[in-house]
């Protein structure tokens, strides 16, 4: 089934997942657009890999109604547009590379003549061209979880699902896959990149959405998660009667040479500076910056179930566009 | 399916069970025509007659049978457990069934592939160790395309079963099951003979419906007629027929048609079972 690239890469709406007694998505709801590039961030057991299997059919939703590339949860034919890489990363060890590649094409239904290329294409993507011929149980895990990138990568798909996609790698290698992840979205791909790595999402999605206990505690670009930006200023001369004039732009902390402004658009940073030099202060350094994802993260993480609701609520921005949400 | 039943063969090919199953089937052939050779030479220099010597051989051959078609239950068990159960347990399935694959095509192929294996093990090593007995003994049974159909068939009947288990089981387990589910089926059988030898009427009902249960001591039946001389059914037939049933390595008629035609039903219910309940499992 081919939809309408208008409507959503992804929309689920109310799933409830269990196994047994245990809770896995509880009423998750989640939007993601054509060609966005979303981090599913959450704690061990927040739900992220059942999120990613219940989109490609490998688990099904106990109750809520989902839509993936227009297509309802599960259809078969919509899983040849999109590239997977699963948490384990595990591919028939007595195959080669390039072979594991050539099954995975097959199986994918790509047209026969185009599949050498494709081969080609995916392996020199992610720097295995040289180690094509090794057989799978004879690269690191590393080299592994790269074949496997290449396999989610294959053929260029309309949406990437990766699950954990640096947990092998060294930091070059993780340097890599965040270049591999960005130029998968610039031609146009929907990408979920789905980890517990803070700093990784942070480098590389567009937005954020926070999982825990099987609910969306938070959506939206990083900003808008870890909330509005400041700016740190070391800033001699500046006699503590003037340093009052700074007070329009928001509460100052002060920390012996160094102010702090916290919230403040980072637009209004300019006109800061201008203020102090009008004080009289001399500057020695500007630090525009923003809160920790990490303190962020911990935050809503540790908050009680209804506080959750609430933290969701207050860092939807009102007016954007409906990406995510918590609980209906 | 066919992709999948391809990489299965070639699985089987590259981690060396096709060359080790190879390996073995040379060495116990040759094994069983140097022991033919010699009980035969020294039959012959005691003084026994052709017919003592021919239906000597017809047993050896199915006492034969009997261990190479436990050989193949535990080349089934092994081959069949890990087919879908060890994908599974490694998580090399997650990748597979996130292409546009048929749960069932997995099932399928999974299956063809090990199939092919099985039967081709069962036919090659079978023909080798007739023509092996043939050559040195001057007697061949008098249906050994008969033997080997029946004895492939009881081998994919095992390997539908541990198949099947492996959707729903870890894979040691489905083996495991098989391997005792063969076991108990040949006991059954064994006791179907002895309460028609001796008129145990429900005994016998029993054992009967355990062949129909799991068909493979009734496929066994049919390895066993395959390989006796039509003469010591004659014989038997004459002498005590009852009594001869108590025998396990005696089979007085080949297994029916109707249960011939079930066998085949079986494994394609078991099959589609087994595909069914794959469909619905969260992965």
């Amino acid at each position: 089934m081919t939809a309408s690239v208008s409507t959503p890469a992804i929309e689920l709406d109310s799933i409830f997942k269990s196994y047994g007694r245990t809770v896995a998505l509880d009423g998750l709801s989640l939007v993601v657009g054509r060609g966005e590039l979303v981090g599913l961030l959450g704690p061990n057991g927040a739900g992220k890999t059942t999120t990613i299997k219940l989109l490609l059919g490998l688990a099904r939703p106990s109750s809520g109604t989902g839509r993936v590339l227009g297509a309802p949860l599960g259809d078969r034919g919509t899983r040849a547009r999109i590239g997977y890489l699963p948490e384990l990363f595990r591919y028939q060890p007595w195959l080669r590379a390039r072979e594991v590649l050539r099954f995975h094409s097959e199986l994918a239904g790509l047209p026969l003549a185009d599949r050498s290329r494709a081969i080609d294409e995916a392996l020199a993507r992610v720097g295995l061209a040289d180690r094509a011929n090794d057989v799978v149980s004879g690269l690191s895990k590393g080299m592994q979880q790269r074949l496997g990138l290449g396999v989610a990568l294959l053929g260029d798909p309309e949406l990437v699902l990766l699950d954990e996609p640096t947990s092998a790698l060294d930091p070059i290698g993780r340097m890599d896959v965040r270049a591999i992840v960005r130029s998968a979205r610039d031609r146009g791909a929907t990408v979920v990149l789905n980890s517990h790595l803070l700093s990784e999402v942070e480098q590389v999605c567009d937005r954020v959405v926070v999982l825990h206990r099987g609910r969306s505690v938070a959506s939206g670009r990083l900003d808008e998660v870890v909330g509005v930006g400041g700016v740190r200023l070391r800033v001699t001369d500046l006699e503590p009667a003037r340093r009052q004039a700074l007070a329009e732009f928001g509460p100052i902390v002060v920390d012996g040479d160094w102010l702090m402004i916290q919230p403040l658009d980072r637009d209004r940073i300019p006109e800061v500076v201008a203020a102090v030099v009008a004080a009289g202060g001399r500057i020695h350094a500007v630090e525009p910056g923003r809160g920790s994802l990490e303190a962020r993260f911990v935050e809503l993480i540790t908050q009680e179930t209804p506080a959750s609701s609430q933290a969701t609520a207050a860092l939807t921005t009102p007016g954007a566009p409906p990406t995510a949400s918590g609980r209906p | 399916m066919i992709a999948i039943g391809r990489l299965t063969v070639n699985e089987l090919v590259r981690r060396r069970v096709v060359w080790v199953l190879a390996a073995l089937s040379i060495v116990s052939v040759g094994l069983v025509g140097w022991g033919l050779e010699r009980l035969v030479t020294l039959a012959r220099a005691d003084g026994a007659d052709e017919l003592q010597i021919r239906i000597g051989v017809s047993q050896i051959l199915i006492l034969i049978a009997f261990m190479f078609s436990f050989v193949l239950a535990m080349t089934a068990a092994f081959v069949g457990a890990p087919a879908i159960g060890g994908d599974l347990e490694s998580g090399v399935a997650l990748a597979v069934l996130a292409r546009p694959l048929r749960r069932a095509d997995l099932v399928l192929g999974r299956w063809l592939g090990c199939a092919c294996v099985v039967v081709a093990y069962t036919l090659l090593s079978g023909l080798l160790a007739i023509g092996v007995a043939i050559l040195v003994s001057g007697f061949g049974p008098p249906h050994p395309v008969l033997a080997l159909g029946f004895l492939a068939g009881q081998a994919l009947v095992l390997l539908t079963l541990t198949l099947a288990l492996g959707t729903v089981l870890p894979s040691i387990a489905a083996g495991a099951i098989a391997v005792v589910g063969f076991g108990l089926g040949w006991m059954a059988g064994v006791m179907a003979g002895v309460a028609a030898a001796f008129g145990v009427g429900l005994l016998g009902q029993a054992a009967e419906a355990s062949r129909w249960v799991l068909p493979s001591d009734g496929l066994w039946r049919g390895v066993i007629y395959g390989l006796e001389p039509p003469l010591l059914v004659l014989l038997a037939a004459g002498e005590a027929p009852r009594l001869a049933e108590a025998n396990p390595f005696y089979a007085a008629a080949p297994p029916a048609p109707l249960f011939v035609i079930w066998s085949v039903v079986w494994i394609g219910l078991v099959l589609g079972l087994a595909a069914w309940r794959f469909d619905r499992r969260d992965l």
